[in-house]
């Protein structure tokens, strides 16, 4: 026993030397991803975060129908969800099945549609069933006039995760006209992300170069530029959108539009991010370790890509992270009160304003279920910015 | 100790523009006014002031990193002589080989996103002095291990070294392209005292090995006597005294420098100082005082110091002193 | 009569790295109108230490269950960790206990004037009217050396200098007229003539108020200039205590002679630097056995590195916890 014990003391030391040898060398983004690990909400917001974003980007291929008016159910409208199940007083089936369902309209029901469920008509779920046609790539830019247009697509499918074999399944149920809400939520996850991904870059590029600028450079080109960026914060947003939303002509397409929105997100988004970008650039160009370089003989470029940009790349992701959210929740938000995305388009504002009328509060609450998808998204992308923001300076509580 | 000094400030000015933006500055700082200064080649030279009194300032002009607003200041290595308020772009980038700057801070001075590898290696690779990526690992462990560090710990980064660690990184890097004439600024102010001791013997010992000539640049009177072998004392951007360290402490000529010398508190807890303690603080440098920077605060002021500004002059060999009456006080000190 | 008592005060902080011993075992007593020095570097956990004694240290910090620590007041004793709600702590931060900080504006409300605040903090703990504590504040700042005390009365923080924001602070502090003032490294900031001014002031106050004194410095300098009693802190334990005198001029434990000998010297300008060799261990890599062992040239392999030596008295209240210093003891 005492041999065992005496040699286990220098392994256990071994391991320990090692562990410390790797945080010793460990790289800033190694430091950051230890200390956003240890942050659980974080990392179950992250995990749920990349599931939303796999759902959008997989959205064809995880819906069985087309969410435009082309794969609409006509004989399903206003459906409640149909949850697929193994048992029933039927009997038990390996696999699962929904019902068959049939609609009546009379003197009785207020010539209302009534759906009534046949319990005796199984339908059973399939797999990798074919269905419509998609592209994963399909790049349309309608410019007005005709030269140049673009229409690319490029890996097109028609095979869907699942279907039913005979008539269709809507998980989350149909819309007034029949859609099928849980293809339509898909789709509209992919839609505000893409919003808020060109709104975000826009800003981004537009923060990067003015803070940047008035930043590195500082003296009156950044007391003027400051003077324009609070003039810029200074713009009221809603009437603002009013007059954007009349100046959008009607002929303009759902993806013309969605384009423009994301443009002027992306416009009266950035001097938030810009004044963040020039605080950066102002603290850390006083570093001492700038000066170290400089007093070397380093040149502006050499700066400027070996400290200043690692020094705040950390902080911009967050930052980007963090804004993230304000996007898809501006985007909508104007879809919400009309002034955005309209209903053909999939939009989570598009969705979130069929919700609105006192018809669907009390008939079809399923309308609900995109707006729980909704609130997941922001939370997601606020908890993983505000860990990453925790973690973000793995050298704070180094310094003395 | 002979020979054309390293570096020969005349008349040095130092000014800033403080505050404002679009329209012009607020004030201006007299940060460095009229500073004429020899320091040999060398020598281990002490700057000594408290806050405010330009030091560092100087230091930087020195070093070409502040802007110099009047005078000249000649570096003359004995290979090449520049004047650093006439210098070109190109001589710049020669001189930044040969004069270099040790920071106090050793947590703000070291990058936290290199390895200790690279931090070392950054002025070379940017002087272009090694070509190859071998050259250079060469150079850095050369240093490296003159300066004590352990040659394991290159892969780190500075988030593994404690302070008197990272300071020997920090002299490393400035001390990787060979200079012959280093700042240190405040070098080990920040350092715990049983580390103090380490990085002093170090920096003594690169003077030697290596033959420079260090500007040590301190607020604390007794690591600069024990380690520098020339003092001068700087008082609202003026020398107000230069001296050899002994003479210096042995018989201080301005009224300033004995009170900074008898505020030091001692170790012996019966030994209490005879000397005036001083009153009052150290002026604004952007509104100085007319006459002698130090007559708001002399206990021996009257009325010429309130008009002129004394110039600095010789009193003994060597020992200059920018006080009226100075050969006054010497005597009632000496009978009394 | 003693004025406060600390007893084995023990001080653990939990943090995301693991947990760290701030303060260890910790034992000293102060008495009325008496300096105590607490002197270390950076990890001794002397400001940890001070801070217990208010109560003032973050939520993350655990106190040992043998901690003790007894305030003696004119009305009787108070077991300072017994004090639960905000309003019993009253009489240990800003009434009976107050503290002066190295940074001074940290104590000063930046927008409310350096008068009212002392007004405010008059009328809470003195039960004074606001004309009596408004008297009292201008007659304070002028007893600190504040000249035009009525003027500054009205004014900001921010528009006094440096040393003037010490005294004000200064003023502050002992205006309550508490029995145990804490002073953490209130002298660190200041340049030496103004360090020298305010050591001056606060020996004249001691004399004057007669409070207890917890006086907390790297400098060993300004220790032997103003401490009566002082205690080498290394690691979070107390490593020497004695009168200042005694452990200045006969250091016992390594630690102490180390410190005194890397001390450059001004008296002797060609006595060689010696360092403390390597360097002070991570507080989250606390030595086991004597803290000093790692870094001491007397250290003996076996004995240091496996138990913590107790308290050994050199002379009478001259003690050190090293087990070199109790063999020599022993031997003589």
């Amino acid at each position: 026993m005492a041999e065992i014990a005496d040699t286990s003391i220098p392994v256990e030391s071994e391991a320990e030397r090692r562990r410390k040898e790797a945080y010793f060398t460990a790289s800033q983004s190694q430091l950051i991803w230890a200390r956003f690990r240890g942050n659980r909400s974080a990392m179950i917001a992250l995990v749920a975060l990349i599931a939303m974003i796999l759902m959008g980007l997989f959205a064809p291929f995880l819906s069985p129908y087309d969410p435009t008016i082309a794969g609409r159910d006509r004989d399903y409208e206003n459906g409640a969800p149909q949850i697929p199940r193994f048992w029933d007083e039927n009997g038990f089936s390996l696999r699962p099945f929904i019902y068959g369902t049939a609609r009546t309209r009379s003197i009785e029901t207020n010539f209302r549609w009534v759906t009534t469920i046949d319990r005796a008509d199984r339908r059973y779920l399939e797999f990798f069933v074919e269905g419509w046609e998609y592209s994963l790539i399909d790049l349309r830019l309608d410019i007005p006039g005709t030269s140049y247009d673009i229409h690319l697509r490029a890996l097109t499918f028609d095979t869907h995760l699942f279907g039913v074999d005979a008539g269709m399944i809507h998980l989350f149920g149909t819309d007034a006209s029949g859609k099928d809400i849980f293809g339509r939520t898909l789709h509209a996850i992919w839609t505000s992300l893409a919003v808020g991904t060109i709104g975000v870059l826009i800003s981004f590029v537009l923060a990067l170069v003015i803070g940047g600028v008035a930043g590195y450079f500082g003296g009156w080109l950044d007391s003027v530029i400051q003077m324009i960026t609070d003039a810029v914060r200074t713009v009221p947003v809603i009437p603002l959108f009013m007059a954007i939303a009349a100046f959008i002509p009607q002929t303009w397409s759902s993806e013309m539009r969605f384009f423009f929105i994301s443009c002027v997100l992306g416009l009266i988004g950035w001097p938030t991010l810009a004044r963040r970008v020039r605080t950066h650039l102002l603290t850390e160009r006083s570093q001492e370790y700038v000066l170290a370089a400089q007093l070397s003989g380093a040149s502006s470029s050499h700066i400027i890509r070996r400290h200043l940009l690692p020094s705040f790349t950390s902080y911009i992701i967050v930052d980007l992270m963090i804004s993230f959210p304000y996007m898809v929740r501006a985007e909508t938000a104007l879809s919400f009160i009309g002034l955005g995305l309209k209903d053909p388009v999939n939009s989570l504002g598009a969705l979130l304003q069929n919700v609105s009328k006192a018809d669907v509060l009390l008939n079809y609450q399923w309308y609900f279920i995109p707006v729980i998808f909704f609130i997941a998204l922001v939370l997601a992308f606020v908890y993983v910015g505000d860990g990453l923001r925790d973690a973000a300076d793995p050298y704070e509580n180094l310094k003395k | 100790m002979s020979g054309k000094p390293i570096i020969a400030a005349r008349d040095l000015a130092v000014h800033f523009p403080i505050g404002g933006g679009l329209f012009g500055p607020k004030a201006i700082v007299q940060a460095v006014e009229g500073v004429s200064l020899d320091i040999p080649k060398g020598s281990f030279f002490g700057l000594v002031g408290e806050s405010g009194s330009g030091k560092t300032t100087l230091g930087r002009a020195l070093l070409k990193a502040a802007p110099i607003t009047r005078g000249q200041v000649m570096f003359d290595d004995g290979e090449v002589s520049y004047d650093l308020a006439r210098i070109s772009r190109r001589e710049i980038r020669d001189y930044r080989k040969r004069a270099q700057l040790i920071f106090q801070d050793p947590y703000a001075a070291l990058s936290p996103r290199m390895t200790v590898r690279d931090i070392i290696a950054e002025p070379i690779e940017v002087m272009g002095i090694t070509k190859t990526r071998e050259a250079t690992d060469r150079r850095v462990r050369e240093i490296a291990a003159k300066c004590r560090l352990n040659l394991e710990h290159l892969r780190r980064f500075p988030h593994a070294f404690s302070g008197g660690q990272r300071q020997r990184i920090s002299i490393a890097r400035a001390l990787v392209s060979s200079p012959r004439f280093v700042v240190a600024d405040e070098a080990v102010a920040a350092l715990d005292v049983s580390i103090q001791a380490d990085v002093l013997n170090l920096l003594k010992e690169l003077k030697r090995d290596l033959g420079l000539t260090i500007l040590f640049i301190s607020h604390d009177l007794s690591v600069v006597a024990h380690i520098c072998d020339r003092v001068a004392v700087m008082y609202l951007g003026r020398l107000v005294e230069t001296a050899p360290t002994r003479a210096l402490f042995a018989r201080p000529r301005h009224p300033y420098t004995k009170a900074l010398l008898s505020a030091i508190p001692s170790l012996d807890p019966d030994h209490r100082s005879s000397a005036q303690k001083l009153e009052g603080e150290i002026p604004s440098p952007t509104s100085p005082p007319p006459g002698c920077k130090f007559q708001t605060r002399c206990p021996h002021a009257i009325d010429i110091c309130r008009r002129e500004e004394p110039r600095l002059e010789h009193s003994d060999a060597e020992h200059d002193v920018a006080c009226h009456r100075w050969q006054e006080l010497a005597k009632t000190l000496s009978t009394a | 009569m003693t004025l406060i008592k600390v007893e084995n005060l023990t001080v653990e902080f939990g943090t995301d790295e693991g947990r760290i011993v701030a303060v260890d075992d910790v034992s000293f007593e102060i008495e009325p109108g008496k300096v105590m020095g607490l002197v270390g570097e950076s990890g001794s956990g002397k400001s940890v230490t001070a801070k217990a004694l208010m109560r003032l240290n973050p939520d993350n910090a655990s106190y040992g269950p043998r901690s003790r620590i007894t305030l003696q007041l004119d009305s009787g004793s108070v077991d300072v960790f017994s004090l639960k709600s905000t309003r019993d702590m009253r009489i240990v931060r800003g009434g009976s206990v107050s503290m002066i900080f190295q940074e001074p504006m940290a104590s000063f409300a930046p927008a409310i004037t350096i008068g009212s605040q002392m007004v405010e903090q008059l009328m809470l703990h003195r039960d004074m009217t606001r004309r009596e504590a408004r008297e009292l504040s201008i007659e304070m700042l002028g007893r600190v050396g504040i000249s035009e005390a009525a003027k500054r009365f009205d004014q900001y923080a921010f528009e006094l200098s440096g040393g003037m924001r010490q005294r004000a602070m200064i003023a502050m502090a002992l205006s309550t007229r508490p029995k145990l003032l804490i002073a953490d490294e209130p002298t660190t900031a200041l340049d030496v003539t103004i360090q020298a001014q305010v050591i001056d002031l606060m020996k004249d106050l001691v004399a004057e108020f007669g409070m207890g004194i917890v006086f907390i410095t790297h400098d060993l300098g300004v220790i032997a200039q103003t401490a009566d009693m002082v205690a080498v802190m290394y690691l979070g334990r107390i490593v020497e205590y004695g009168p200042v005198r005694e452990v200045i001029r006969n250091p016992a434990h390594p630690y102490t002679q180390g410190l005194l000998r890397a001390l450059p010297d001004l008296g002797d300008l060609d006595a060689r630097l010696t360092p403390v060799p390597g360097d002070i261990p991570s507080p989250l890599e606390r030595p086991a056995g004597c803290v000093f062992h790692t870094r001491c040239p007397r250290f003996m392999p076996g004995r240091c590195d496996a138990a913590v030596p107790g308290m050994t008295t050199v002379k009478p209240g001259h003690t050190a916890a090293c087990f070199a210093v109790e063999d020599a003891l022993v031997a003589a």
